[in-house]
C-alpha cells in the first residue's frame, strides 16, 4: 500500500506540475509531492525494519533492508533537494536564465526522475531495473542541458551518449543473466526476478555469469562514474542546474552502485570465487586515485564536487569488492552519508556560485562574510567529506579502512594516498572561498537553510551516534549481501 | 559411355581457345544491345586476332628478352589455368595438380611479367601501368585467397575438382552466408581482376585512368594478339571458375558422354547468364577514382573474411 | 517451414545484419546510411518473427512489431524528416579511414565470436550460432559511436548497438521476457524524442551537428 504511494505520488506529480506548469505555486507543490513521497517511504520502511522484507503486486515489487535503506534515502534527498530549489531556481529564472517553459520542463522532469530511481529500487526484475535506470538517464539528460548554453549542450550530449553506450552494455549483461537463468528456471519473466535468481544463484553457470558480469560492471560502472567511464560525469554535474547536481551525485551514482551490487551477489553465487569482487575492487581503487588527483586540477567548483564524487564512489566500491561484514556495512554507510553531505556542498556551492555569478574557485571569496550559512555550510561540509570526525563519512571510511588492513593491506596505502591528497586538495581550494572579505561583486540572497542544517545535522548526528533501527537496517543488508 | 579423361582435358582446352573471345563478343554485344547500338558479329574478337596474328611486330629498340617472352608465357599460363579449372566435368587429367592455390598463382606469375614487361620498355606509361596493376594487386590478391578458403571450407578442399564435386552435391548450399560472402568478394575481385568497370575500363585507352592497356601499349602484331587473347580467356576463366564454385550443378561428375553433353549446354547458359549480368554491372556503374580501388578491394577483403568467419559462425 | 530450413534462413539473415553493420560503419553519405540502418531493422525484424514462429516464443511476433514499427518505420522517418530540416547532405568524415575501420570491424568479429564460445556451447536452441553475429552488431554499432564525428551518425551507431543487443536476446534466448521488451522500446521511443531534441539544440548553438566543436569541457591544466 505504502509502495504504491510511494511510486505513484512521484509519477502523478510529474503530470501534476507538467500540466500546472510554472504558476507560482509549482515549487511548492513539488515539495508537497516529495515531502508525502518520503513520508511513504518512512512508514514502509519502518514496516520493513519491523516485519523484514516483502514481496508486493505478483512479485513485482521486493523491498529488503537494502532496497528500502536507499529509498528512504532517495525520497528525502528528493525532498530537501526540491525544498533548495524553490529558492535556487526562482533566483535562476529572476536572472533571466530560463524561462516558464524550461521551469514547467524541470518539475515535471525533476519528479519523473525521482520515480524512475524509486522504481529501480523496489522493482524486483533485473529487466525492469535496467529500464527504470535508462528512464533515470534520459529524464536527467535533458535537465543538464537546462540552461542551453554551449557547454551545458556539450556536457548533456556526451552524457546522454556515454551513459546510453554504458547502458546497453549493462543491457547485454543482463541479457546474459537471463540466459543463464532461463536454463534454471524456465523461461519467462519470473527468470529475472531478485528473489528467484537469488535462490538459484549456485545454480546458474559460472562462465555466463562471469562474463555477464564484465558487461554489468562496465554498463553501471558508466553510471556510478567509475574511471575510466567516468568522464561525463563532471561535466554534467558542472553545466547543469545545482539541484540536479545534488541529486545526481546524492541519489543517481547510489542507485547504479545499488544494481552493481545486487548483480555482485548472484555472481559471487554462482562462481563461489572473489572474482567480481576483485574486479570492483580495482576499478574503486582507480577511481580514488585518478579522482583525487584530478582535484587538485580543478578551477571549477562543481567539477571539483562531482570528482570528490567519483572518489567517494570508488571507495564505496572499493568496499563492496572488498566484502566482508565490516567493510559492506561500512560500504553501506559511506553511501548514506556521502548522499547527504555532497548534496549539502551542492547546495552550498549553488548559492554560492550565485552569490558570485560564477562557478570559478578564484572569484568566489569571502563566504563566512557574505553569507554564514553558505560559508559555514560550504566549510563544515567539506570537512565531513573528507573524513573529518565527528561526521559519519569519518566513521564509515574508518570502518572501510580497517577491513582493509585486515583483509588487503595491500590496498590500503593507495586507499590512504587518495583520502590525504583529497583532503589537502580540498581544504586548499576551499579555505581560499570561505574565508577573507568579501568581494565587491558579491551579491546578497537569501539562501535555503533548511535543507543544508538538515543535512549536516543528519551527518554530525549519525556520526556521532548510529540509531538502531539504522544498524538494524544495516545488519539486515549486510546480510542480505553476504 | 566413358570417356578417358585426357580428351576431356583436350576438349576443355579447345573450348577455352574457342570460348573466350566469343565470350568477349557475347559481352560488347549485349553491351551494344542495351546501349542501343547495332551490335558486331559474335566472331568479331577473333577477325581482331587474326588481323593481329597477320601483321609484323613492331620492337623497340631497348626490349630485353622479358618484353618478348611475355606474351608466351602469359598466353602459355593462361591455357595451363584453363586445363586445371573443371569446366565440363570435375574428373580431369589435372586433377591432381588443380589446386585453388597454384591457380591464383598462376595468374599472379602471368601478372608479374605483365607488370615486368610494361616497365622493360622505360616508357612512362608502361611503368604507371605497372605501378598502379601492382597496387591492385597487393589488394585484390589476398582478398582472392580469403574468398577461396572461405570456399574451399564449404567444399572441404583446396583442390578445385574436389570443391566442385562437393558443393554441387551440397544442396541449396546458396543459402549458406559463407557462401554468398564469398561469392560478393569473388564478384569484385574479378571485376578488379579482369579489368572491368568499375576498376578498369577495357575499351579506353585514356591516358589518365587506363591501367591494363597502359602496360600492354608498346605491344604490336602477334604479341599484342596473345596478349589480348590471354586476356580474354582471363575474363572466361574466372567466369568459369566462379560458376565451378559457386553454380557448379550440372557440371558432370564422372566422364559420361550424355552428362558432359548436359554440361556442355549448362556452360553456354550460364556464361550466357554471367556475360549480362556483366554487362549491367558495367553499364550501371561508373569507373571509379584510383583512390577509391583501396576501398572497393577492402570491401572484397572484408566480404570474403566475413565469408571465413560465418563459415565458422553460423555453419 | 521446417526447423533446419528456417534455422538456416535465420543464418543467413544474420549474415546480412552483420552486413548491415559492416556498411553502416564505412557509409558515408547520411541518407544511404539511413537507408542501411532501416534495412538492418527490417532484416531484425524478420529475423525476430522467424525465431518466435520456429520457437513457438509467440511474444516475439510483438517484438518483431515493434522492431518493424520503430526501427524501420518511425526512427528513420523521423531521421529523415530532421536531416531535411537541418539540411544536412555533406558526407560525413570518420576520425579513422575506411580500410582501417573495416580491419578493426573483422577483429571485433573475431573477438565477439571468442566472448561468445561459451553461450553457444551451452545454449540448445537453433538460434545459439547467430548470438556471435548480434554480440558483433553491438559492437560495430559501438565502434560507429567512437569513430563517427557527425552527431546523427553516431545516434545511427547508438540505434545499430540496441538492434544488436535485441538480436542477441532473440537469438541465446528467444527474446527477453514481454515486459522487458516493451520497456526497452518505450525507452528508445523517449531516447528518439531526446536526440531529436538534440539536433535541434546543437545545430542551433553550434551551427552545424559536428560534434568536434564541441570541444570547450576539457580539463584545464
Amino acid at each position: 500500500m505504502y509502495l504504491l504511494i510511494l511510486l505513484v505520488i512521484p509519477l502523478a506529480a510529474s503530470l501534476i506540475l507538467a500540466i500546472i506548469g510554472d504558476r507560482k505555486y509549482a515549487p511548492e507543490v513539488n515539495i508537497a509531492c516529495s515531502a508525502v513521497s518520503c513520508g511513504a517511504s518512512i512508514v514502509l520502511g519502518l514496516q520493513v525494519y519491523e516485519q523484514g522484507p516483502f514481496l508486493a503486486w505478483d512479485n513485482f515489487f521486493f523491498v529488503d533492508a537494502f532496497s528500502i535503506y536507499l529509498s528512504v534515502l532517495t525520497a528525502f534527498v528528493s525532498m530537501t533537494t526540491a525544498i533548495f530549489s524553490r529558492r535556487y531556481m526562482r533566483r535562476e529564472r529572476e536572472h533571466g536564465t530560463i524561462g516558464h517553459r524550461r521551469m514547467r520542463f524541470y518539475h515535471a522532469m525533476y519528479q519523473l526522475f525521482i520515480f524512475a530511481m524509486l522504481l529501480c529500487l523496489l522493482t524486483n526484475n533485473v529487466g525492469i531495473l535496467w529500464i527504470a535506470m535508462e528512464l533515470a538517464t534520459l529524464s536527467t539528460v535533458l535537465l543538464v542541458s537546462l540552461y542551453r548554453t554551449p557547454t551545458s549542450i556539450e556536457a548533456a550530449w556526451k552524457y546522454f551518449i556515454l551513459c546510453g553506450v554504458g547502458i546497453s552494455l549493462a543491457l547485454f549483461g543482463t541479457v546474459l543473466l537471463y540466459f543463464a537463468a532461463e536454463k534454471v528456471l524456465g523461461p519467462g519473466g519470473a527468470a529475472l526476478h531478485w528473489t528467484n535468481l537469488a535462490k538459484v544463484s549456485s545454480q546458474l553457470e559460472p562462465t555466463i555469469l562471469s562474463l555477464a558480469f564484465v558487461f554489468l560492471v562496465v554498463g553501471y560502472g558508466t553510471k556510478v562514474g567509475l574511471v575510466p567511464m567516468h568522464n561525463w560525469l563532471p561535466d554534467a554535474h558542472s553545466e547543469g542546474p545545482t539541484p540536479i547536481s545534488a541529486v545526481l551525485s546524492g541519489l543517481l551514482l547510489n542507485i547504479a552502485l545499488y544494481a552493481l551490487v545486487r548483480c555482485k551477489v548472484l555472481v559471487d553465487g554462482s562462481t563461489g570465487t572473489h572474482h567480481s569482487g576483485n574486479i570492483m575492487m580495482g576499478f574503486g581503487i582507480l577511481s580514488i586515485m585518478v579522482a583525487s588527483f584530478s582535484i587538485l586540477r580543478q578551477k571549477d567548483i562543481k567539477r571539483m564536487f562531482a570528482y570528490s564524487s567519483i572518489e567517494h564512489m570508488g571507495i564505496a566500491t572499493f568496499a563492496f569488492g572488498l566484502g566482508g561484514p565490516v567493510a559492506t556495512f561500512g560500504a553501506l554507510m559511506h553511501m548514506l552519508m556521502h548522499s547527504l553531505t555532497k548534496s549539502a556542498i551542492f547546495f552550498t556551492v549553488g548559492h554560492a556560485s550565485q552569490m558570485h555569478r560564477t562557478q570559478e574557485m578564484d572569484k568566489i571569496r569571502g563566504l563566512i562574510r557574505g553569507n554564514p550559512l553558505v560559508g559555514w555550510g560550504l566549510a563544515l561540509g567539506c570537512m565531513a567529506i573528507v573524513g573529518m570526525p565527528p561526521f559519519g563519512v569519518f566513521t564509515s571510511e574508518f570502518l572501510i579502512l580497517t577491513a582493509t588492513i585486515k583483509d588487503a593491506p595491500l590496498m590500503a596505502p593507495f586507499l590512504l594516498l587518495g583520502l590525504t591528497v583529497t583532503f589537502a586538495a580540498l581544504f586548499r581550494k576551499v579555505q581560499h572561498m570561505v574565508a577573507g572579505e568579501a568581494p565587491a561583486y558579491q551579491i546578497k540572497l537569501k539562501a535555503a537553510h533548511v535543507p543544508v542544517v538538515l543535512h549536516m545535522a543528519l551527518v554530525l548526528v549519525l556520526g556521532l551516534y548510529l540509531p538502531k533501527f539504522l544498524s538494524g537496517w544495516f545488519q539486515a543488508a549486510v546480510g542480505v549481501l553476504k | 559411355m566413358t570417356i578417358p579423361s585426357s580428351l576431356i582435358e583436350t576438349t576443355q582446352v579447345a573450348l577455352l581457345l574457342a570460348a573466350a573471345p566469343l565470350f568477349t563478343g557475347w559481352v560488347k554485344m549485349v553491351k551494344c544491345w542495351m546501349q542501343g547500338r547495332t551490335a558486331p558479329s559474335l566472331l568479331q574478337p577473333f577477325r581482331d586476332l587474326a588481323k593481329l596474328f597477320s601483321k609484323d611486330v613492331v620492337l623497340a629498340e631497348n626490349a630485353s628478352w622479358i618484353f618478348r617472352f611475355t606474351p608466351y608465357l602469359v598466353f602459355g599460363v593462361s591455357v595451363l589455368a584453363g586445363a586445371i579449372i573443371p569446366v565440363l566435368s570435375t574428373d580431369l587429367l589435372l586433377s591432381a595438380t588443380a589446386d585453388v592455390i597454384v591457380l591464383v598463382s598462376l595468374f599472379a606469375i602471368a601478372r608479374f611479367f605483365t607488370a615486368l614487361a610494361g616497365m622493360d620498355i622505360g616508357t612512362a606509361f608502361g611503368g604507371m601501368g605497372s605501378s598502379r596493376e601492382m597496387t591492385i594487386a597487393s589488394l585484390a590478391e589476398p582478398g582472392m585467397l580469403m574468398a577461396v578458403f572461405a570456399v574451399s571450407l564449404v567444399g572441404k578442399s583446396t583442390s578445385l575438382s574436389q570443391m566442385t564435386a562437393v558443393i554441387s552435391q551440397g544442396g541449396h548450399a546458396m543459402l549458406r552466408p559463407s557462401m554468398v560472402f564469398a561469392l560478393l568478394a569473388f564478384i569484385l575481385i574479378a571485376l578488379a581482376e579482369t579489368g572491368r568497370i568499375p576498376v578498369d575500363n577495357p575499351a579506353t585507352h585514356l591516358e589518365l585512368t587506363m591501367i591494363h592497356e597502359a602496360m600492354i601499349l608498346e605491344y604490336s602484331g602477334r604479341h599484342l594478339a596473345l596478349i589480348e587473347w590471354a586476356g580474354m580467356m582471363k575474363l572466361y576463366l574466372f567466369t568459369v571458375l566462379g560458376i565451378a564454385a559457386f553454380f557448379p550443378w550440372g557440371i558432370s561428375l564422372n566422364n559420361d558422354l550424355p552428362a558432359i553433353a548436359g554440361a556442355l549446354v549448362f556452360l553456354f547458359l550460364k556464361l550466357g547468364f554471367v556475360g549480362m549480368a556483366l554487362v549491367l554491372i558495367e553499364t550501371g556503374l561508373a569507373k571509379m577514382r584510383i583512390f577509391r580501388i583501396t576501398e572497393f578491394l577492402g570491401s572484397a577483403f572484408l566480404f570474403a573474411t566475413l565469408g571465413m568467419m560465418s563459415f565458422f559462425m553460423l555453419e | 517451414m521446417n526447423p533446419t530450413a528456417a534455422a538456416q534462413l535465420n543464418s543467413l539473415l544474420a549474415a546480412l545484419i552483420l552486413l548491415t553493420a559492416f556498411a553502416l560503419v564505412v557509409q558515408r553519405r547520411m541518407n544511404a546510411l539511413l537507408h542501411i540502418f532501416a534495412w538492418q531493422g527490417f532484416l531484425l525484424a524478420v529475423s525476430t518473427a522467424i525465431v518466435g514462429f520456429v520457437g513457438g516464443a509467440h511474444h516475439l511476433y510483438i517484438s518483431s512489431f515493434l522492431t518493424l514499427g520503430i526501427k524501420v518505420i518511425l526512427l528513420p522517418y523521423i531521421l529523415h524528416l530532421l536531416i531535411h530540416k537541418l539540411k544536412i547532405r555533406k558526407e560525413v568524415d570518420s576520425v579513422i579511414n575506411v580500410p582501417t575501420t573495416m580491419m578493426i570491424g573483422i577483429i571485433l568479429v573475431i573477438y565477439s565470436y571468442h566472448l561468445t564460445a561459451p553461450i553457444r556451447e551451452l545454449s540448445t536452441l537453433v538460434t545459439r550460432s547467430t548470438i556471435a553475429v548480434a554480440l558483433a552488431t553491438f559492437m560495430l554499432g559501438f565502434l560507429m559511436m567512437i569513430t563517427r564525428k557527425h552527431a546523427v551518425a553516431q545516434i545511427i551507431g547508438f540505434l545499430a548497438m540496441e538492434n544488436g543487443l535485441l538480436f542477441a536476446a532473440t537469438s541465446a534466448t528467444y527474446g527477453m521476457p514481454l515486459v522487458v521488451e516493451l520497456g526497452v522500446a518505450l525507452d528508445l521511443l523517449i531516447a528518439a524524442f531526446i536526440f531529436g531534441m538534440f539536433f535541434f539544440h546543437i545545430s542551433t548553438t553550434f551551427d552545424s551537428l559536428d560534434v568536434d566543436q564541441m570541444a570547450r569541457l576539457k580539463e584545464e591544466d
